[in-house]
């Protein structure tokens, strides 16, 4: 699994990108869920959230999810793009796969990559 | 023991595996105080003697393939099955299979459920079906709960025609108490006069679904194409509870525009049965797929190249995504959906024409006939299908027990819903009636007048 | 005729086994046909008919060939052993088949005049009295459609109990991390918050969890018990009496009442609320996925809460007349669950035929043989499979369909079993133990048969050591393989219809 370490995770498996403010689902999220078919993001440009807000669900072949916000602020975009084509999440989870972005971005309960790996590889067994 | 396999020495050697001696052994968790209560319930019966039970039980009614002449429709309507339905579902590899979970060995419920699904759709005029709910009533109710999930709860104001049934408006009233909706519209004492677009002025920008019904309660068949359109143009979702029956003829809601269709499958080749089992049909468009309750059957290939189907989109569902979901439907009425495929198929485009055919013009003819009795006349003058209201001039319920003592089961009593449709009943005419029938209730309710 | 292979191209990417109904479809042909109109007709109104009817156009031939050969794809309990956990797949008892088919169930309209129809609401009151006597609840309505139905008008009830008390602040419904998830969803979309409470590693109700979460909050729990592991819970008075000191309202999931017929009456027990399967515990078959039928019993002070109507009796008979049986609505009703009086025909005659069939000592047969057949698989089985929580069942129990330094899963077992002609049991459920195998035989097998199901569990757990890929690939007997779901959910073909170019075969 991969965690780029300028990016910041919780433990609900969300990245949080300090330096754009976009925030999405973690490699490891997406291959817990495997074939993500459906993907709703429940927050609209303008919106201001706190973290720990759910901000998407996500329907896997097997999974649901909830998706919730890494960090607090206002929400400056909305990838509505990766709702036609969820599968993205799939394949460029810390990329195409971004979810929202936020302004002035506070983050909320959040880890580093190396301990955010740490976290994953425990709960692997 | 009829259905217990199971003989004293192989009860006796399973028990020694176990490694307990006595069958009650394995209740020690139970309560003491609890356990083995002695229920009064009657001596078993056998087989022969429920089967002479049963048959008395059933002639204790009067059915109205024998017994009585039916024009009472309202929601459930007697409609000729023809014999191949029943011959299908009788068949014990569908009958006791259970939902198709492992679809290796459920193909074939699958591929029934995917038909049904295409079938409804066809005759709808929309993109997808699910593979049912209870009901027309319990679907239309769940048209609410999609609307609900669909504005993410930001929409609160519900519009519910008076012309939906009754029932259907009372079943929605109970699945939405709590949710704090706001619902307007659902007045019987409103002026039943009013077409669809007096409807239209009661849609605003907080309106999440409207609910009407084609035909309506009445009968009647209004074209919702403005009614529709002046609602999605204030956001709003439009749902159509429909009478399959009418649609082999009528202008679909599909074709309307409408979002979301539902009704009631019983005249499908169901059986009434005294209300139930019957099965609900809950259609929609394309985009709102993934927010439909309910199982969904979806084509694919297995392993070795074949085309065949799966349940699909399932994590929308409770058994995924538990108290997430946006209904807790789990069975639904698979077989009779089944049963409606088969309907459907062995009438085909020509048989299921011919039917609403026949009734159309028969309860024209009924119609007709019965307005030429003095003092009796049509309550509303808009195009019908297979009901209408018919004013009599006097209590209905004491015409309803005039016709009983002639062995007709007249219509259903709309003073009981609709306060200013006291002394009207509802008349409904199926392909079952023949002309020799309308003529006989005709003529009991001329004695009626002139009594 | 239609040619297969002049169908539109998409058909062509898979081979077709069966082809549909439209695939079959020519213009022309007809199947069950009706008289000529015998009233003069009018003119039908043109501005509002559709233009065209896209059905398909068949004979009755093609159609009984069509589910004939549609019919030999279903695995059936009619055709095998269908041990599935939590789904009481016993044997359908075929005289139901013609009692719930008699002409007075068939052909009686719901809104007929109540004089006209006592033979039905003498059979529905008899019902309900059975089943209060059976469950130990003071009333019961028949009108849900289904297991969630009931837990939907379950929940209704608890919460309108609560509100007539002026009691507004519970919110909270507890369920056990086993729970099926229908009771999640039933609370849920009333928009109850859960509190997912935590199993003991005896599999009942951790009862510290428990107290911690009861407050004044709590609107009730729902529990199923016997639980989804197949236990029954050994401290089910304590957790009752929790819940009820904390104000809430104890639920009772009937999905597993097939152990208990005789055994014990929930009711009496405690519980408030509870429904029935009557396709599960009452033999009223499955029919690939419904209907069902999910009566709802409630202890007395529930009672004026049920939806209406019930059917009670209207005017008392006496030596010479019977009783006159008609419709009641409860004082404070929380309304209507459908329209009409509930699955009458398809779930309530079968359900009576089969009680009235079976009385006292018939039915705690029942539940005892079910519970004989799951603790003889149990103890057939638990030295090759590892079951977490293993003491005596009820009547089903879960074992972990994997093995040591294996990569096996319980999904591959399952796959294999159907090479043995066998339907596999529940998986992956209950949620709380790993690559569940959950197992339910019920009463009606024979021990020929458990034994050669143990057998085929036992040879595959030995396959699972020795040739790991005969279970990754199979089932490889069956008509059909695997499927790929991700297919299905990606380019979500949800019908067919006729080829486009369909008029041309004319």
């Amino acid at each position: 699994m991969n965690a780029p370490a300028n990016l910041k995770y919780t433990k609900s498996d969300e990245w949080f990108d300090p330096a754009s403010g976009a925030m999405g689902l973690s490699d490891y999220a997406q291959s817990q869920l495997s074939d993500i078919v459906f993907l709703e993001i429940v927050v609209d440009v303008g919106d201001t959230i706190q973290a720990g807000t759910a901000i998407a669900s996500v329907e896997s072949v097997k999974a649901s999810a909830e998706t919730y916000a890494a960090a607090g602020g206002k929400v400056v975009a909305v990838n509505k793009a990766l709702m036609e084509k969820p599968e993205t999440l799939n394949s460029d989870p810390y990329g195409a796969g971004w979810m929202v972005k936020l302004e002035g971005g506070e983050p909320g309960d959040v880890m580093d990559a190396a301990a955010y790996e740490k976290y994953c590889a425990e709960r692997a067994h | 023991m009829t259905y217990i396999p199971i003989s004293p020495r192989e009860r006796d050697a399973m028990l020694e595996t176990i490694g307990v001696k006595t069958l009650d052994d394995l209740f020690k968790d139970v309560p003491a105080r609890h356990r083995f209560p002695s229920l009064h319930l009657p001596p078993a019966l056998t087989e022969m003697e429920a089967a002479t039970e049963l048959a008395d039980v059933s002639a204790n009614n009067e059915n109205v393939r024998s017994d009585l002449i039916s024009f009472l429709g309202a929601g459930a309507y007697n409609h000729y099955i023809p014999s191949v339905v029943d011959h299908v579902l009788r068949r014990g590899e569908f009958y006791t299979a259970y939902t198709p979970y492992q679809p290796e060995i459920s193909q074939g419920t699958l591929q029934g459920i995917f038909e049904y699904q295409s079938l409804v759709a066809a005759l709808t005029g929309m993109d997808v079906s699910n593979a049912s709910h209870y009901d027309g009533a319990t679907a239309a109710a769940e048209a609410v709960n999609m609307a609900v999930a669909q504005f993410r709860g930001k929409r609160k104001k519900l519009v519910i025609a008076p012309t939906v049934h009754p029932q259907y408006r009372a079943v929605i009233r109970t699945y939405t108490q709590g949710m704090d909706l706001q619902v307007v519209g659902d007045d019987p004492r409103t002026d039943l006069e009013a077409g669809p677009s007096d409807l239209a002025s009661l849609v605003d920008d907080q309106t999440m679904l409207v609910i009407v019904q084609y035909p309506d309660f009445f009968g009647r068949v209004y074209d919702y194409t403005d009614l529709i359109a002046k609602a999605h143009a204030r956001g709003s979702l439009v749902c159509v509870v429909a009478n399959p029956t009418a649609l082999a003829l009528f202008k679909t809601p599909g074709e309307m525009d409408a979002d979301i269709v539902v009704g009631d499958g019983q005249p499908l080749g169901i059986p009434m049965w005294f209300g139930g089992p019957s099965l609900g049909f809950f259609t929609t468009k394309k985009a709102y797929v993934h927010k439909m309750a309910g199982r969904l059957v979806g084509e694919t290939v297995d392993a070795r190249g074949q085309r065949a189907y799966v349940l699909t989109l399932t994590a929308r569902e409770q058994h995924i995504k538990r108290e997430r979901a946006t209904s807790n439907i789990c069975t639904n009425e698979g077989l009779l959906a089944l049963a409606a495929a088969v309907y459907l198929s062995v009438l085909g485009k020509t048989g299921l024409q011919q039917v609403a055919t026949l009734c159309y013009q028969k309860a024209h003819y009924a119609a007709r006939q019965l307005s030429k009795i003095s003092g009796m006349g049509l309550c509303f003058t808009d195009p019908f299908f297979h009901e209408f209201a018919l004013c009599l001039g006097r209590p209905a319920e004491e015409v309803n027990a005039h016709l009983l003592e002639h062995g007709i089961l007249g219509g259903y009593d709309l003073g009981q819903d609709y306060p200013s449709l006291k002394d009207h009943l509802l008349i409904a005419v199926t392909e079952m009636n023949t002309r020799e029938e309308i003529d006989a209730l005709v003529e009991v309710l001329s004695e009626v007048d002139h009594g | 005729m239609v040619n297969i292979s002049e169908t539109p191209a998409k058909a062509l990417s898979a081979r077709v086994v069966e082809p549909t109904l439209f695939d079959l479809s020519s213009p022309g042909r007809t199947g069950v046909t009706f008289p000529e109109p015998d009233v003069p007709c009018e003119d039908l109104p043109a501005g509002l008919l559709r233009k065209d009817l896209p059905l398909p156009e068949l004979a009755e031939v093609d159609v009984i060939r069509h589910y004939m050969h549609l019919s030999t794809f279903n695995y059936s309990v009619d055709g095998g052993f269908y041990p599935l956990g939590s789904c009481t797949m016993k044997y359908n008892p075929k005289i139901n088949e013609d009692t719930c088919r008699l002409p007075g169930f068939l052909y009686t309209h719901p809104l007929q005049p109540i004089e006209t129809v006592q033979g039905n609401l003498a059979l529905m009151y008899q019902l309900q009295e059975w089943l209060k006597e059976i469950s130990g609840f003071a009333a019961v309505t028949l009108q849900p459609a289904a297991g969630a139905h009931g837990e939907f008008t379950g929940v209704l009830i608890m919460r309108a109990y609560h509100n007539s008390r002026g009691d507004l602040k519970r919110t909270k419904m507890l369920i056990p991390d086993s729970a099926h998830g229908t009771n999640p969803a039933s609370a849920g979309i009333q928009g109850l918050q859960i509190v997912q409470i935590p199993s003991d590693p005896r599999g009942n109700v951790d009862l510290e969890a428990l107290k911690a979460a009861c407050d004044d909050t709590v609107l009730g729990m729902m529990l199923t018990n016997p639980n989804t592991l197949g236990l029954f819970d050994e401290h089910i008075e304590e957790v009752i009496r929790i819940v009820h000191e904390s104000g809430g309202l104890m639920y009772g999931d009937g999905a597993n009442l097939n152990a208990l017929l005789g055994i014990v009456q929930p009711g009496v027990v405690g519980f408030d609320v509870m429904h029935f399967n009557l396709h599960k515990t009452f033999s009223v078959p499955h029919g690939g996925g419904g209907p069902g039928c999910g009566p709802v019993g409630v202890a007395a002070h529930l009672a004026d809460f049920l939806p209406a109507p019930l059917v009670g009796i209207v005017e008392e008979g006496d030596d010479e007349t019977p009783p006159l049986f008609g419709f009641i609505t409860p004082a404070k009703s929380i309304g209507r669950m459908k329209a009409f009086h509930g699955h009458f025909g398809g779930g309530m005659v079968r359900a009576y035929t089969y009680i009235a069939m079976h009385g006292a000592e018939g039915l705690k047969d029942i539940a005892q043989y079910a519970v004989l057949n799951a603790n003889y698989l149990l103890a057939r089985l638990r030295s090759t499979y590892h079951v977490p929580f293993d003491r005596i069942c009820m009547h089903e129990f879960v074992a972990e369909g994997r093995f040591e330094g294996s990569d096996v899963r319980a999904l591959d077992i399952a796959k294999r079993l159907m090479d043995y002609k066998f339907h596999p049991p529940t998986n992956y459920f209950p949620l709380i133990v790993h690559e569940a195998l959950m197992i339910e035989p019920t009463e009606t097998e024979n021990k020929d048969t458990l034994d050669l199901f143990a057998d085929a569990l036992i040879k595959i757990a030995a396959e699972a050591r020795t040739q790991p890929e005969l279970l990754h690939n199979a089932p490889s007997t069956t008509q059909f393989g695997r499927m790929d779901e991700v297919k299905a959910a990606r380019e979500l073909v949800l019908c067919c219809w006729l080829p486009e170019d369909y008029a041309r075969y004319a």
